[in-house]
């Protein structure tokens, strides 16, 4: 085969189960899409018959795979008057595929790369992100909360899987090996698959329309920076909770608390008033109307210009799961549509 | 739903109001909360067994209030908070009417006596299904509740949808962001889980009205309801109230009584 030709074979269920097998012999822990009562989230499985991937989405993304809702940084344990500092053993991080991410959450891990590594490289964060290899799935179904072609991505979209896979009907899926952690993930595993044959994915992917125009909305955010009419009645009806920025793939915020002797990254939410509260009281963001702003100038204006790349890939996890039915896909339209 | 948009519209037109709280059509066969100022755009107000979120939350959030009077929308949870919270000074006589929308009438009810009695004339029980549901809850054995809670409060994360959503978590600075001593752990960890979610539960004990929407609001799924409908029936029982009734402060639980019959709070 030359090696500039795309990667791409066959797995049927039954030697996807095997590949499972050997992922696990090699020290791997695999996290996927697992039905817990109502809710599909990442959680730690062994077989593919425990992966559940009939909702269009899971209800939490995997980002606590890289950035968990709270993590030690190191300890600084005192004796006697002293302090040591001990410092995370990184090695000791297991490694980790995650299987069963959609294309949109793939996409998403560049984002968060981009924040943790940004200034400096975060070395708790680039020792998870070395350690895991994710195998995607591609969507064949999506629903009215999905704008992933809307920001450049695609039901089955590559970027940010190692390895991914098309559910092509009849327990067969198109596997797409697209990087060398991805070669990695079957090596010695060959003899699962099979040839591709010229099959092709297109036809089994998910139809996912355009809804607005991306160029349109970072000037149109800059311009109605200081329309407050205009974000007032956008968002009078948000409760300012975290629910968006916590099942959100790529928000990354997160504050520190120290606890006994142990310093904690913890997520945390533009929403909430106490962000960003200053200590002499001032908070530059008062209201839930300029939070709600933040959150949108965040991922569509600020993060393109200082990381060059957008801080949302529409995977519609947000809109879904808000208590009062805030859908991020209609309030950019309104920016995108908005003559300020 | 006619009724309600003719209504809407004459309290908009004649200025008795300057805004409706009310309910719209929005995604996913969901209802929304929408606030309408002109008449002409009454025609948005929905209302069905999707209109389930307890409008009365809005009440105190400042850019609401600053749109003027307002006539809420209000579903028998919405008027037990009106009342609650009127008898926790939170709103006065006046400040707002309430809708309460029948099978093919609206009715408006403008003084807080009206919305106690309103509210008098329909007080309910909980459903069979509900009081089920709370009798196999308190069948379990204090280990076994500990566990079920144990496990529940692993997959909160935190994001106090549950506080946002509740009519009567209206406190500016809650005990969570008082952090000089920090009260309650910030982690979403174990024990921050544990104290968060029982300090909002003993925070609401005798104040709660029951509306369900910390439960509803939980992006987990946590059965927050559970905790507070305990409380409820354990204020009742030993107090002989129920909040969201009057608009009189009586809460069970804060309200300092002279005559008190513990010897210990004299």
């Amino acid at each position: 085969m030359n090696s500039m030709e795309k990667d791409t074979r066959l797995i049927g269920r039954e030697a996807l189960a095997k590949l499972f097998a050997q992922w696990l012999g090699e020290g791997r822990r695999i996290l996927a899409p697992r039905r817990n009562g109502d809710k599909v989230d990442f959680a730690e499985v062994e077989t593919p018959g425990e992966v559940s991937l009939d909702p269009v989405q899971t209800g939490q993304s995997p980002k606590g795979a890289l950035f968990p809702r709270v993590e030690e940084l190191f300890s600084f344990p005192s004796r006697d008057g002293r302090v040591e500092l001990r410092e995370r053993d990184l090695a000791a991080l297991k490694p980790t595929v995650v299987f069963g991410l959609r294309p949109c959450d793939a996409a998403a891990l560049a984002a968060l790369a981009a924040i943790f590594n940004w200034d400096s490289a975060d070395a708790l964060f680039s020792a998870r992100l070395a350690a895991l290899t994710t195998v995607g799935v591609a969507c064949n179904r999506c629903d009215e909360y999905c704008f992933c072609t809307s920001l450049g991505g695609g039901p089955g979209a590559t970027t940010g899987s190692d390895i991914l896979l098309t559910d092509m009907g009849g327990g067969e899926y198109l596997a797409e090996v697209i990087s060398e952690k991805g070669r990695q993930a079957i090596q010695g595993a060959g003899t699962l698959f099979q040839p591709a044959l010229g099959k092709d994915k297109e036809s089994r992917l998910a139809r996912v329309e355009k809804a607005f125009d991306l160029d349109k909305v970072k000037p149109a955010l800059e311009a109605l920076f200081d329309d407050e009419a205009f974000w007032v009645e956008q968002s009078l009806r948000c409760l300012g909770c975290g629910a968006c920025a916590y099942v959100c793939p790529t928000c990354a915020c997160f504050d520190i608390q120290d606890e006994n002797g142990r310093r904690l990254r913890c997520w945390d939410s533009c929403g909430f008033g106490l962000f960003t509260l200053h200590t002499s009281g001032h908070n530059p963001r008062p209201l839930q109307s300029q939070r709600w702003r933040q959150r949108l100038m965040h991922k569509f204006a600020y993060m393109p210009e200082r990381q060059s790349v957008l801080g949302c890939v529409g995977c519609g996890r947000c809109s879904r799961a808000c208590p009062v039915d805030m859908n991020i896909l209609e309030h950019l339209r309104a920016v995108a549509e908005a003559k300020p | 739903m006619q009724a309600l948009r003719s209504k809407a519209r004459e309290l908009l037109a004649t200025k008795t109001v300057q805004v409706i709280i009310g309910y719209a059509r929005g995604g996913g066969g969901r209802a929304r909360a929408v606030f309408v100022r002109e008449a002409a755009k009454a025609d948005a107000l929905v209302f069905d067994d999707s209109c389930q979120q307890n409008l009365a939350v809005y009440l105190s959030k400042p850019e609401v209030r600053k749109l003027g009077k307002a006539a809420l929308v209000a579903t028998p949870a919405a008027l037990r908070a009106i009342l609650q919270l009127a008898a926790e000074n939170q709103i006065a006589e006046g400040e707002l009417l309430a809708l309460a929308v029948g099978a093919d009438d609206v009715v408006p009810l403008t003084t807080f006596a009206a919305i106690e009695a309103h509210v008098a004339a329909r007080d309910g029980d909980w459903s069979a299904a509900e009081k089920e549901e709370l009798h196999k809850y308190e069948a379990m054995g204090l280990e076994e509740r500990r566990r079920f809670w144990e496990e529940q409060f692993s997959r909160c994360l935190k994001c106090y949808a549950c506080r946002a959503a509740c009519p009567l978590c209206y406190c500016t600075r809650c005990t969570v962001e008082c952090n000089q001593p920090q009260w309650i752990p910030v982690p979403a960890h174990d024990l921050g889980n544990l104290e968060w979610n029982v300090m909002r539960a003993m925070h609401l004990a005798g104040r709660c009205v029951d509306c369900g929407d910390c439960g509803r609001a939980c992006p987990v799924n946590i059965p927050l309801h559970l905790l507070n409908r305990r409380l409820i029936r354990e204020v009742f029982t030993v107090f002989g109230s129920r909040s969201g009734r009057s608009a009189k402060g009586d809460n069970a639980l804060s309200t300092f009584k002279p005559n008190d019959p513990e010897d210990f709070i004299q």
